[in-house]
């Protein structure tokens, strides 16, 4: 399956003419058992597309919510090996949801990079994001995936010129995420106008679709922004209030079911978006 | 793991290859957000090495504003004290702030007014490179902004009142082991929201490329400066070279100009904190193994999934999980012997140093004396060990009483 889940899964959003709904969740995140209940329920919540965070200590590009997404999941003993587990568990019911993993180099190198595409291949994984591997670093990881048939999903940012871009954009496939600010994970709301602007600059270069992230917390949020791209990505916002849960001490079933209704609020809200690109 | 090939290159002195490649270390692994930014300094950079006017801007600023260059000293009383090798000190502690720090601000400011940059940040862990940064944005006109671990701020008050007298804003880092990993995270996190204006002083050779082989160009000052010293006073080079390595950035930038002078042996020195087997320490090479953090490809100090250690050291300018990739690569070829002293050690050598020679050395540096006070006593009278003094300890002095058990 692999690049082809993520295909069939825009093609059948197309065909519904909607955008799509991207969640990302920490593996892990508050334990592996209540995350492996929150990622099971994400699909009939309404998610397209589930991002599974994989934990590091150091993760630069990601704001205060994410960090201690990955914190939590850190201290209560979350792996790569883990998070693999996770994922074989989840494509035991589930086949059709494309499964996305997002993180940083060092747990994937120290991992080995053949046995982790063999590993992640074998447990179900369509596609890669690997924040701190730009397309200069492509030989590290990004050309052996491909080879694997695993799609390896390029971000793209307001600092991504036109000259630029064919580069970026030369090794990706499934989608492409486009960041909508200069910032981290988490930080303030994108502005629409110009998110419209820049989707169009990057279908002017690719057939891929294009997927929008960073800064989206709220339904409306989700249906703006999802009306001017192909899929809105909402993460901080939904880790955010796993952090808060767990707080409570909610975990396990009660903990994803708080979830799971917050993701239908965003569901809806890419379902009753305008599209207004093509 | 995959491991650079043990083979003696011609010249130690050719990397990085157009990728920042030290050997399989070094490399570029920063977001995309970034990418664009590190091009751009990185032609900068290769514009400014190309103009003699950049060079000459720079050589006035090291002698009228640093105080440049810096004496070689020979350190007649600890010689006598070991009993064996002639030690020289290079006294990189008198420069202007301190220590070594401020020779790779004044290039790197001059590189960010060159491109019209108007903010300034940086990370610290000792503050020494604060300060230095603090000051030269003082000296230029331009706001910066400090990022600091809680940890750090605590252990180094002195240094962070000082960067606040000098104008910078200083933001206290609580993430993670809110030490100088954690100060570059969230500086690097600052850069990636505020790209259009800002430029980034990184403190050490570490960072993406063309950080690692910048900051040691801006360095190589000091063993270019020892060398012309070296051969004036002595006639010859010297023996034994001796740095300590948090980052390395002092560390090569003494070695870097004698890396081709086979006959030239050198030591560099991790901190081993409370020893190498208790789990405390600082030491990536000896400890560690190879990994990607902060934009590149060397030896690191993490657990079996690849998640960064926290380092211990008494002094908080080596307390840090990684090293330079330059580094990583002399190491695995065996040009550079990597060493370590322990906290102890270090304090030893500190008291040592000022009551015999007058001269209060940072923690960091009793390292390398610590190291030499292991080997001078055995070598022949006629050995010269060069040591480089990269700071002084003055920032210090809480840390060693609160060790000492004095009361202040
Ligand atoms: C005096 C002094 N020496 C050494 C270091 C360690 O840095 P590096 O290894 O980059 O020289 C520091 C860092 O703060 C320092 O202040």
């Amino acid at each position: 399956m692999t690049v082809a889940r993520i295909d069939a899964r825009f093609a059948a959003l197309k065909a519904e003419g909607r955008p799509g709904l991207v969640v990302f969740v920490t593996a892990g995140d508050p334990d592996l058992e209540t995350s492996f209940e929150v990622i099971r329920a994400l699909p009939a919540a309404g998610a397209d597309v589930i991002e599974i965070g994989m934990p590091f200590t150091d993760p630069m590009a990601d704001g205060p919510a994410i960090q201690a997404a990955g914190l939590r999941a850190l201290a209560n003993g979350q792996t790569l090996a883990k998070t693999l587990g996770l994922v074989r568990r989840f494509r035991e019911t589930d086949q059709a949801t494309p499964l996305v993993l997002m993180g940083y180099y060092n747990p994937i190198y120290s991992y080995g990079v053949p046995r982790f595409l063999t590993d992640a291949k074998a447990a179900g994984i369509d596609g890669l994001i690997v924040v701190d591997l730009p397309t200069e670093e492509d030989p590290e990881l990004c050309l052996p995936a491909l080879e694997q048939d695993i799609a390896f999903i390029r971000l793209a940012t307001p600092t991504t010129d036109d000259k630029r871009l064919p580069t970026v954009l030369r090794h990706t496939s499934g989608f492409v995420y486009y960041v909508s600010i200069n910032g981290i994970t988490g930080s303030a709301a994108p502005d629409c106008n110009a998110v419209a602007a820049a989707v169009a600059r990057l279908k002017r270069h690719t057939e891929l679709p294009v997927a929008v992230g960073f800064g989206i917390r709220t339904p409306e949020q989700a249906a703006e922004i999802g009306g001017n791209a192909d899929a809105a990505v909402v993460g901080s916002a939904v880790v955010s209030m796993i952090g808060e849960a767990a707080a409570e001490g909610l975990t396990g079933k009660p903990l994803a079911d708080r979830i799971s209704a917050f993701v239908a609020t965003l569901a809806a809200g890419v379902r009753g978006a305008k599209r207004s690109a093509a | 793991m995959a491991m650079a090939p043990a083979q003696t290159p011609n010249s130690y002195r050719e990397g990085p290859d157009e990728h920042g490649h030290f050997g399989i270390y070094g490399g570029r692994f920063v977001a995309e957000t970034l990418m664009p930014l590190i091009l751009d300094l990185e032609k900068a950079y290769e514009d400014a090495c190309k103009d003699p006017s950049f060079r000459a801007e720079l050589d006035y600023f090291l002698e009228h504003y640093v105080g440049r260059p810096s004496p070689l000293y020979f350190a007649e009383r600890l010689t006598d004290h070991f009993g064996g090798a002639k030690i020289y000190l290079k006294r990189e502690e008198l420069n202007h702030t301190g220590a070594h720090k401020i020779n790779n601000c004044m290039g790197q400011i001059l590189l960010a007014k060159r491109m019209g940059k108007k903010r300034i940040i940086a990370e610290t862990g000792a503050g020494q490179h604060g300060v230095a940064t603090a000051t030269v944005a003082a000296r230029f006109g331009l706001p910066c902004t400090i990022y600091m671990g809680k940890t750090d701020i605590e252990r180094q008050s002195p240094n962070v009142f000082r960067m606040k007298l000098l104008g910078a804003e200083v933001v206290p880092v609580t993430s993670g082991s809110q030490t100088l990993k954690d100060a570059m995270n969230e500086a690097l996190r600052d850069w990636v929201t505020q790209v259009e204006d800002t430029f980034y002083i990184i403190g050490t050779v570490a960072g993406p490329h063309p950080y690692p082989a910048m900051v040691r160009d801006f360095q190589a000052v000091i063993g270019n400066e020892a060398k012309a010293q070296m051969l004036k006073t002595e006639g010859r080079l010297p023996d034994t070279l001796v740095a300590c390595v948090g980052g390395g950035s002092n560390a090569i930038g003494l070695f870097y100009p004698f890396l081709d002078d086979k006959e030239v042996a050198i030591d560099a020195v991790e901190a081993a904190g409370l020893g190498l087997e208790s789990g405390k320490h600082a030491a990536s090479l000896a400890k560690g193994r190879p990994g990607v953090l902060h934009g590149n490809r060397t030896y690191l100090l993490q657990d079996d999934d690849g998640q960064i250690i926290e380092a211990h050291s008494i002094s908080a300018g080596l307390d840090y999980p990684g090293i330079g990739p330059e580094h990583s690569w002399l190491h695995d070829i065996g040009r550079v012997n990597f060493v370590s002293a322990t906290d102890q050690e270090a304090l030893d050598a500190f008291q040592l140093c000022a009551k015999l020679e007058g001269i209060i050395p940072a923690l960091e540096s009793s390292h390398a004396l610590a190291h030499v006070a292991r080997i001078a006593p055995d070598l022949p009278k006629d050995h010269i060990i060069l040591v480089n003094l990269s700071g002084r300890g003055d920032k210090d002095i809480f840390t060693v009483a609160t060790a000492l058990g004095a009361k202040l």
